[in-house]
């Protein structure tokens, strides 16, 4: 495999595009230059340092170091689940909830891509591990937060047809099953779009990386498609049981709807 | 029999007891607790206190269960499905009910929204009643209702006392708390009752 090799000085051109857009914003007082340097200043620092940890990493192939990079992803995973909610679960489950689901789901779907299809040599080798983690991780995260939003913003808005099922007797997984159904839909959403789109509209970051790497592109295809399938596995895994949780936790024993359980705060 | 002992539910504390075969009125001014209290009752919100039905205490069973034998109706009741019929199980059990609250024989595929706000409230009451409970808790069943509509629903829960079913009615109508009530319990704004005979 052959690459072409970027040093720092070659991103300085392409880096002019982005001060273009903050002209354009100055220009069309849009207010958003600072926005858009505070994020481009973040990104860079953000990818040069992952640059760095990564080669770390690689070059350890440590399992505990391995284990640690992967802990602080799905930590930030729950952040980003819990910062998309407009209402949100009380307490700790508000980021147990979604960091176990995320954990679980994005845990195991890359475990078992690591076990029975790549099987790189030590089988958690971080070349292989990390990267399939993020990728996995940042969509069963979408798929998780937008699950979880819809099922409280469905059980608050649907709040009179769920206990008028209850008071006739019926069972609350019978009671919310609607909306379980809705934010099923929802978590889904994103990945199908996405794997209807892929090749077509345009080419997924993972196979253009492979490509510019020198891997043939029917190879790169192949390793998109693999993801893919893993990806699609771990947003349906990790949406269904952060919403058949939250359903749970939003319900209690004696099949009521518990909505106080909700912050208050959030509850306008 | 449904007695109530020492139930509290946020400034509620109340005991009562209400006789198989009796319809009471509550009554109350607005934010006396009337719903929450029904609410209560039907285990809909968490509370202490005992509730029993001919003795058997309400958490002995699964919830699912007490509801359909204590079943609660919502002054504004809340519809899950698309349309008339699939709030049912058996349609073909409604239809008598249906036919005697006035309400369109031909409604069952009706979508839930073509329904008036009195029409969804009587279909609701067929809703509840058709679960042939033990205990009606109905909150201000008639509120959306015409004088006509309103008679029906009188006339077709006092055939369900008669045949030994208990009711709780709240209503703001004083006339119809002495129509519908052999007994009127008023609620006062610190959350207790008193009784009174009609």
């Amino acid at each position: 495999m052959t690459y072409i090799s970027l040093s720092y000085g070659d991103l300085i051109l392409p880096a002019l595009l982005v001060v273009m857009d903050g002209a354009l914003s100055l220009v069309l007082h849009l207010k958003l230059e600072r926005q858009l340097a505070v994020a481009t200043l973040r990104m860079v620092i953000q990818l040069v340092l992952v640059g760095y940890v990564l080669t770390f990493l690689f070059a350890a192939v440590s399992p505990f170091w391995t284990a640690l990079a992967a802990f602080i992803m799905v930590l930030f995973a729950s952040r980003e689940i819990v910062a998309r909610q407009k209402r949100r679960l009380p307490g700790i489950w508000s980021y147990g909830l979604g960091a176990g689901c995320t954990l679980l789901a994005a845990g195991t779907v890359t475990m078992f891509a690591l076990l029975t299809e790549l099987r790189p040599d030590p089988w958690f080798h971080p070349r292989y591990a990390l990267p399939l983690l993020g990728m996995i991780l940042g969509n069963t995260m979408t798929g998780i937060s937008l699950g979880l939003d819809v099922l409280i913003n469905g059980l608050v808005r649907e709040r009179s047809a769920i206990e008028a099922c209850l008071a006739l007797g019926g069972t609350r997984y019978q009671a919310v099953l609607p909306v379980i159904r809705d934010a099923l839909r929802s978590g889904f959403t994103p990945i199908m779009n996405s794997m209807a789109a892929i090749g077509l509209v345009s080419l997924p970051g993972m196979m253009t990386g492979q490509i510019l790497a020198g891997v043939a592109p029917v190879d790169a295809a192949k390793y998109q498609l693999l993801i893919m399938f893993l990806i699609a596995g771990g947003t349906g895994f990790g949406t269904l049981a952060a919403v058949l949780g939250g359903a749970r936790l939003l319900t209690d024993q004696r099949h009521r709807l518990r909505l106080d359980r909700i912050s208050s705060r959030e509850l306008t | 029999m449904l007695t109530v002992s020492g139930l509290k539910r946020l400034h509620l504390r109340v005991s009562f007891d209400v006789r198989g075969g009796e319809c009471v009125a509550l009554q109350g001014p607005s934010g006396a607790g009337k719903t929450l209290l029904l609410r209560a009752i039907a285990d809909l919100d968490p509370n202490d206190g005992a509730v029993r039905l001919d003795g058997q205490l309400r958490e002995t069973m699964p919830a699912p269960a007490w509801r359909k034998q204590v079943t609660y109706l919502a002054a504004e009741p809340g519809w899950w499905a698309e349309t008339v019929q699939d709030h049912f199980a058996a349609w073909d059990d409604a239809l008598p009910l249906v036919e005697r609250l006035r309400l369109p024989h031909d409604c069952a595929s009706w979508p839930i929204q073509r329904l008036s706000t009195g029409e969804r409230q009587r279909l609701a009451l067929v809703r509840a009643l058709v679960l042939q409970s033990r205990v009606l808790l109905l909150d201000e069943p008639t509120s959306a209702l015409d004088t006509a509509s309103a008679a029906a629903v009188e006339a077709l829960i006092a055939d369900r006392v008669s045949e030994g079913t208990s009711v709780i009615w709240t209503t703001h109508d004083d006339a119809q708390a002495r129509r519908v009530g052999s007994r009127i319990l008023r609620m006062n704004s610190g959350g207790g009752i008193e009784e009174h005979l009609t």
